[in-house]
């Protein structure tokens, strides 16, 4: 069993075995795309409108919830300090645990938006292009959050300060992925903008790893 | 084959210690001595690459560990104060992962043979969480029997082992020893091994 | 010439250099800006679209500018302190950021100023505001994980992380914002709307972006050479300079505090 798999292989087994981690992002996804309409009004008009808006904000917020958890327990039981003992590269492993993260966080929001779609009465084409956007936008997600939650390992004030520092850093991925569905509402056709957001998780994938496993090392040596 | 050189230490303004040097070679261990506070772990820490080096040089097989991370790191094992267990998984399973990340190969009946080994038979596939202290502790040593490292770093390995357990870690310790491995170790308690053996000192 | 720059890389040898020259830079800031200002207010022309309101731009643009290129200053101090590990750039990181933000602000601050009477409203979304806020945002960021993090070289490395990050986002977020602006048909800032730029207006606004990059250099300085006190404060040659030990003296007592 390689590594990577281990790795991948553990963190699913433990998320699994305390699956209250897993439903609560979920369920805070759906609450939140409940609860805009509430503030908004419930013209439909309106609600189609916002809706791409309003169901990628709902994803991003939902996902970074569950970022502060992606090293915290592992920095705290040891396991990290292993795992940077380990001959294996740690941005190869720190991409296995983004990779875990992803598919604990990010693919139930994106296997879950068509249905919230539904509420804000998208088109089959628009809840295509809104699924494809996240499956597309929330490995960026995960993995420009992992940076955030390496640098801010076991600092007080952590999840907050996390959020400060990620935030700003979604604005592209919530540009491209929100605009995605809107261009396809609009007529003009989603491919720009997916290509664009291909784009943003193939250059995330490739450095995002590699300054989350810098930053570890620096919040390990203390 | 493992030897450090001039490392130095300081924690925040404070210099803990400097010119710390000495050497291991196979079938060797060096039992760190020093009050609390004087800077063990962190020269632990220093020694296994988890923190950077201000001054001095570590060198494995003659080389700087700098030039050959991956060949020292997986000729080394390290126990810290924190066991590096999941308390939602089994001791094997335990077991198994941590090799798998360590690039060590283990079969499934090698894992439960290393945990007969230190008393655990029958626990192997309860979760972490409901064994007692010395149970978890028997479970983070079970990694040493079945590691291939040379090179042992272990931060206060006899802590809150009654008296068989110490014994079988002590087995453990020695049969590694004998195998040309070295050990690294710090201990409030005397250190009665096999092997030849050194004591140094750490103070401010 | 290294060696030079070697020497100038410790604390202790930076500290008499940085309070040589903060007091020159200051001085051609004030000088530029008060050309500047001059040329701003009273020689160029009245913009006979926007009147004399727009006169804020001599403010705004060149303190917009800084904004950017004091980010570009910090991940530059953060790629020399993560490649050498050098203590002073991460402090110099650490010198520069609040100016960065105050003039982020200040962009954001004069943008509304100059808004509200040109097109009747305290804010637009238009895609270098937006872009200003979110660079606001990452100056935020910035200080408070560095703030946040007790040891302070752990704080220098994580900011220097964070600050190269954000210097690579920058360019990525500024395109997407102007994508996302120009989808909604947003409304756009034109500084030149009808009428070609006087040349004197150009001129003013260059020697005002001047002189807040003296201000910026002089007041970064200015702020390292407390922040080397402070970091170095258990060093024999802190304790002995003439202006702790006068400090001293008058608060036997009181110390620096981290």
């Amino acid at each position: 069993m390689s590594a990577f798999v281990a790795i991948v292989k553990r963190d699913l087994t433990l998320a699994l075995r305390r699956k209250n981690e897993v439903i609560t992002s979920v369920f805070f996804f759906v609450v939140v795309a409940a609860l805009f309409p509430l503030g908004i009004g419930p013209e439909m008009n309106t609600l189609r409108l916002v809706a791409p808006g309003i169901l990628w904000v709902g994803a991003l917020l939902a996902s970074m919830l569950s970022l502060g958890r992606m090293f915290a327990t592992d920095y705290a039981d040891g396991t990290l300090e292993q795992m940077a003992l380990s001959p294996n590269s740690l941005s190869w492993l720190v991409a296995a645990k983004i990779l875990a993260h992803w598919l604990l966080s990010g693919l139930p929001l994106v296997l879950l938006a068509p249905i919230l779609g539904l509420q804000f009465d998208l088109s089959t084409n628009a809840l295509w292009v809104l699924t494809l956007s996240l499956l597309l936008g929330t490995p960026v997600l995960s993995l420009i959050g992992a940076v955030g939650a390496a640098l801010t390992l076991g600092v007080r004030g952590g999840d907050v300060l996390l959020s400060l520092l990620v935030l700003p850093l979604y604005v592209p991925a919530l540009v491209f992925g929100a605009g995605a569905v809107e261009a396809e509402i609009s007529g003009l056709g989603a491919s720009a903008h997916l290509s664009v957001l291909a784009a943003l998780v193939l250059v995330a994938a490739v450095f995002s790893p590699w300054a989350s496993a810098a930053s570890l090392r620096i919040a390990l040596e203390s | 084959m493992f030897s450090v050189s001039n490392l130095c230490c300081s924690r925040g303004e404070k210099r803990l210690f400097s010119g710390v040097s000495f050497s291991l070679q196979g079938g060797e261990y060096l039992h760190l001595e020093g009050d609390n506070g004087v800077g063990k772990t962190s020269l632990l820490r220093l020694a296994c690459g988890l923190s950077p080096l201000e001054e001095g040089e570590i060198c494995w097989q003659g080389q700087p560990v700098s030039e050959s991370k991956d060949e020292f790191r997986s000729n080394l094992a390290y126990l810290g104060h924190q066991l590096a267990l999941k308390e939602d998984l089994s001791p094997l399973e335990n077991l198994l992962s941590h090799a798998a990340v360590a690039g060590r190969q283990l079969s499934v009946s090698q894992a439960k043979a290393a945990l007969a080994q230190l008393g655990l038979r029958g626990r192997e596939h309860l979760p972490v969480r409901v064994l007692s202290q010395g149970q978890k502790r028997r479970t983070a040593l079970a990694r040493l029997v079945v590691s291939t490292a040379k090179l042992w770093i272990l931060d206060e390995p006899f802590v809150a082992l009654d008296p068989a357990a110490q014994n079988a870690l002590s087995e453990v310790i020695n049969a590694h020893l004998s195998s040309q491995g070295m050990v690294l170790l710090t201990s409030h308690q005397a250190v009665s091994l096999a092997g030849q053996g050194r004591t140094y000192r750490l103070s401010a | 010439m290294i060696q030079k720059l070697f020497f100038y890389a410790s604390p202790q040898n930076f500290y008499p250099l940085a309070g040589k020259l903060w007091p020159m830079f200051g001085l051609l800031a004030t000088g530029l800006t008060v050309w500047g200002l001059w040329l701003g207010m009273f020689v160029a022309p009245t913009d006979f679209q926007q009147g004399e309101g727009y006169r804020i731009i001599f403010v705004h643009v060149p303190v917009s500018w800084m904004s950017m290129v004091i980010y570009l200053a910090m991940a530059f101090w953060a790629l020399l302190g993560l490649t050498f590990n050098t203590r002073l750039s991460g402090m110099m990181t650490k010198a520069l950021a609040p100016t960065g933000a105050i003039f982020a602000f200040l962009s954001l601050w004069t943008g509304a100023l100059w808004g509200k009477p040109m097109w009747g409203a305290w804010w637009v979304w238009d895609a270098r505001l937006t872009s200003e806020l979110i660079l606001f945002f990452l100056y935020l960021g910035h200080i408070a994980l560095t703030s946040a993090i007790d040891d302070p070289r752990r704080a220098d490395k994580a900011g220097g992380i964070l600050a190269l990050v954000g210097a690579l986002n920058v360019p990525v977020i500024y395109f997407s914002v102007k994508w996302w602006n120009t989808l909604h048909q947003g409304a756009s800032v034109s500084l030149t709307k009808g009428s070609n730029m006087a040349q004197v207006m150009l001129e003013a606004m260059l020697i005002m972006g001047i002189a807040f990059w003296m201000y910026a250099v002089a007041i970064a300085l200015y702020r390292v050479r407390s922040i080397i006190l402070v970091r170095e404060r258990h060093t024999q040659w802190v304790a002995e300079l003439p202006e702790v030990k006068a400090h001293m003296m008058k608060n036997p007592l009181g110390g620096a505090i981290a």
